[in-house]
């Protein structure tokens, strides 16, 4: 049983980083319908950016803290999130009224091009990520052993959702945000501006991924420039088993597969790991493509 | 003589909304009717229904003397059911030529083994085929367009050769959805003699759904009439038009 | 339109392909290695053309299918020991086929399920089908797992690969100009309306998922054959891609565009090595031009990447 408990913090863990991820695609879907690939890399730059500002940061906090974490996760949101406007701008706002396929074709080649820049840039070898925040004894709830790290993990991810559930529903631009993914147009005509709202989203969404990849490396901490296609797959999987364009959705999406693949590669088999997200995947297209909390759309004829 | 199609007590429901409600309806051999209703009144929900895009919540479909009941639209089609549709939906990226080639599909005798090996079989279908084609391109001066990209014709010839298309499945019953829409004074005379023409030359039944009364009343031998979902009223053309029911359900909008 | 002489320029084409060959020892192998990269890149990107751009399902797994056909047939011949010429002929082309029909069956596989599916989500879902494969292959120990599988003969030689290449080109072509063909590119165009005029849409789409996995499982044999080594690693998404691009550079639904890509494409890193660090960047950032410039590819006379 205490196994059990055990696997499920872990799986707790992990599945907040996939939520942090997932929110970022499924807010970019349900405004532009439009399914953000290279959003798994994003998340590889919000760690690669903590790699480099942690001992910057460390020349004003002597020693590290959970103060000087959080200024370096902040600082490395900030960074994305100018990332992810450029990346719409250039990239993708010019295709907004092209076919669907070819901005996700555009958006591998982002990808790609972020991920093999970053080799270039980086170096290909994996990277240690530095001690950002100190590791204090581990709590011991009743025979469960808590890390530290896996605290701070949940407990930023809490905030974050906070933080964003109280920018969507009750913020101007969150209310335009949820006007675009109802109905673009009728949002514009209501004198929305379309453009800044969008690239609000993409900010939003990468900052969030920024703090996921600084999460992740303070718990993993090898880092290397494609360490962001796996999540980000397994992230997209989660927002949509969640129901894309669903924001509670990706975070239960993110919840559910943390857990599962936690469970079964503790349980069955660690092999298997990576294939579990895409079986959920398909499993879920399968049985109910809107997702746990999607609605249908109906095609009109 | 039984219907050729017969809508028993059909209703549709969505979510909370009705869109058709316990409607009966029927259509029989060589038979020109029309349904006409404000808009919204659920007429081309009905046309889905009777293709199988739908299913319906309540009620029966049969078509031909089979019951639609679960059946894909394409089984549908191929029991004699063609349709058009209110946004023209043709295969832009092909020809006039494969646009109406396409819908031979239906008749024929070879499979894919046979494209692939290339007999002299294959060669006498597509051969006649192809003159089936050009023939029915020709009757409804199409022919010259032949190689034209379906989505370069002009509107009128794209209604036209949607039409076309549908004929060439060989149909039992012919549904147009709007097939007047968007055309002019003149554009209308033709397509009603068009519709007449097909009617009297290929035997088949017509399903009209129009908004333009001038076309409705001009060639519909019968006349339904739906509003909110409901049939309010069925008869000649002379007795629609005076019927009070019909005149409040346009005019009280 | 309908090719009457198909036939004959296949059968010419493979009778070449059979001459070329006798002569290969004459030329300089390692260019000749590189074309046996072409010739599988062409039966890729064909084969995927079928699916991608004839049926306008956008398959992102391709490379799935063919693993499934490079480990079929790899584990066939590695049964045999060195043959003579007859023998290994008829050993090798039992191994491709073998290897094509297992991939086929994988294509049903992925095909039935992913059918209602539109768009990106397909794209999505048939990336995941690509990785379960790999994965799968990743943990079966008896094909080496993740340390790879050592293919004994090195059969793969100019004829059965333009061969193939030739046959390929053949059914794809053939199949999609005939009238029962018209019904993959209606699908393409107009799901509703081609089943309005009775095409079965989930027969086509099926149809040219199978047809296309075990020609990607007979370019996967050739493969294994010409490489003589295999890691689950190679098959996996960037493969996927990189026979995507070739049909998107080449216009989907454009065979002849689609085999010049797929030249090109192969022919790219070796024109490239002197800036072999920069390769992928410059591949990415091309894609990414290309998109924003010419999404209808290098060779296609339409204006944008799908006809809607």
């Amino acid at each position: 049983m205490a196994e059990f408990l055990q696997q499920l913090i872990n799986g707790l863990a992990l599945g907040s980083i996939l939520a942090l991820i997932a929110l970022g695609y499924t807010m970019v879907y349900g405004i532009l319908r439009f399914i953000n690939f290279a959003h798994g890399d994003v998340f590889m730059l919000g760690a690669f950016a903590g790699f480099y500002l942690t001992p910057k940061v460390a020349n004003f906090f002597p020693t590290p803290s959970i103060l000087s974490g959080l200024v370096v996760m902040a600082m490395a949101m900030a960074i994305c999130a100018a990332i992810g406007i450029v990346i719409e701008r250039f990239a993708y706002r010019p295709l907004r009224n092209s076919p669907k396929l070819t901005m996700l074709i555009t958006a591998i080649g982002v990808s790609l091009f972020l991920e093999y820049s970053g080799q270039l840039v980086f170096g290909a070898a994996p990277k240690k990520f530095p001690a950002l925040i100190p590791v204090y004894p581990m709590a011991n709830l009743g025979g469960l052993s808590v890390t530290s790290n896996q605290i701070i993990v949940l407990a930023v991810t809490l905030l974050l959702l906070v933080a964003l559930r109280f920018i969507v529903l009750k913020t101007k631009i969150g209310m335009a945000m949820r006007a675009l993914s109802f109905n673009p147009e009728a949002a514009a005509l209501m004198g929305v501006n379309t453009d800044v709202v969008i690239s609000f989203t993409f900010a939003l969404g990468s900052a969030l991924a920024a703090a996921a990849g600084i999460l992740f490396a303070v718990n993993y901490p090898a880092i290397d420039p494609l360490m962001g296609i796996l999540p980000g797959l397994k992230a997209f999987v989660a927002a949509v088993l969640g129901g894309i364009g669903n924001l509670p959705g990706a975070a239960l999406g993110g919840i559910i597969i943390g857990v599962t693949e936690t469970l079964v590669a503790g349980y069955i088999s660690s092999t298997y790991r990576d294939a579990i997200a895409f079986a959920i995947l398909i499993l879920i297209l399968l049985v109910k493509p809107s997702g746990l909390l999607g609605k249908k759309e109906i095609e009109k004829v | 003589m039984s219907a050729l199609l017969q809508l028993d007590k059909t209703t549709i429901r969505f979510g909370g909304l009705t869109a058709v409600s316990d409607l009966d309806l029927q259509i029989g051999r060589n038979e020109l009717v029309g349904l006409i209703g404000p808009n919204g009144a659920g007429k081309t929900t009905v046309f889905n229904l009777v293709t199988g895009v739908y299913q319906p919540t309540a009620g029966a479909i049969s078509f031909d003397g089979q019951l639609t009941a679960n059946r894909k639209p394409h089984q549908i089609a191929r029991r004699g059911l063609a349709r058009t549709f209110q946004n023209i939906r043709l295969f832009p990226s092909l020809s006039v030529f494969d646009n109406v080639r396409a819908a031979f599909h239906l008749h024929l005798r070879g499979d894919a083994r046979h494209a692939l090996w290339r007999g002299n079989g294959f060669f006498a279908e597509e051969n006649e085929i192809a003159a089936k084609v050009l023939e029915l391109l020709e009757i409804f001066s199409l022919g010259k367009f032949r190689d034209v990209c379906a989505k370069n014709l002009s509107y009128g010839d794209q209604r036209r050769l949607e039409i076309v298309r549908a004929l060439a499945t060989k149909p039992k019953l012919l549904l147009l959805d709007e097939p007047a829409a968007g055309m002019n004074a003149s554009e209308k005379t033709e397509l009603m003699r068009l519709i007449q023409f097909i009617k009297d030359k290929f035997q088949i039944s017509v399903l009209l759904v129009e908004h333009d009364m001038k076309v409705v009343m001009g060639i519909c031998e019968r006349i339904a009439v739906l509003d909110y979902g409901v049939k309010i009223a069925e008869g000649k053309p002379t007795e629609i038009r005076a019927n009070p029911k019909v005149i409040e359900a346009y005019l009280g909008q | 339109m309908n090719f009457p002489r198909a036939k004959t320029f296949l059968l010419g084409a493979i009778a070449l392909c059979f001459l070329i060959s006798l002569f290969a020892s004459q030329i300089n192998s390692y260019w000749l290695f590189i074309s046996y990269d072409v010739g599988i890149n062409i039966i890729l990107a064909v084969s995927l053309n079928l699916i991608n751009g004839y049926t306008g399902q956008f398959s992102l797994g391709h490379a799935g299918f063919m693993a499934v056909g490079a480990y079929t047939a790899a584990m066939i011949t590695n049964q045999f020991g060195e043959l003579n010429t007859f023998a290994s002929g008829a050993v090798f082309l039992t191994a491709l086929l073998a290897g094509g029909l297992a991939a086929a069956v994988a294509g049903l596989l992925v095909g039935i399920p992913t059918l209602r599916l539109r768009g990106d989500y397909l794209a999505i879902v048939t990336l995941g089908f690509g990785e379960i494969i790999r994965v799968i292959f990743q943990n079966m120990q008896s094909v080496g797992g993740a340390r790879g599988l050592s293919v004994m003969h090195g059969w793969t030689n100019f004829f059965w690969t333009f061969g193939f290449a030739a046959i390929t080109i053949y059914v794809v072509v053939a199949l999609v100009h005939s009238t029962y063909g018209r019904g993959f590119v209606a699908v393409r165009d107009d799901e509703i309306a081609a089943a309005s005029m009775g095409i079965n849409p989930t027969k086509y789409k099926v149809t040219a998922f199978v047809i296309g996995a075990f020609f990607a499982g007979i370019a996967g044999g050739l493969y294994a054959h010409s490489k003589q080594f295999l890691t689950p690693g190679g098959f996996g998404f960037m493969q996927s891609i990189a026979i995507v691009v070739m049909v998107i550079l080449g216009g989907m639904g454009n065979t002849v565009g689609v085999i010049i890509a797929a030249i090109l494409l192969t022919l790219l890193p070796e024109f490239l090595r002197p800036v072999a660090e920069y390769r992928m960047i410059i591949y990415s950032l091309l894609l990414i031009i290309l998109m924003l410039t010419r999404p209808q590819g290098l060779f296609s006379l339409r204006k944008s990447l799908s006809v809607k």
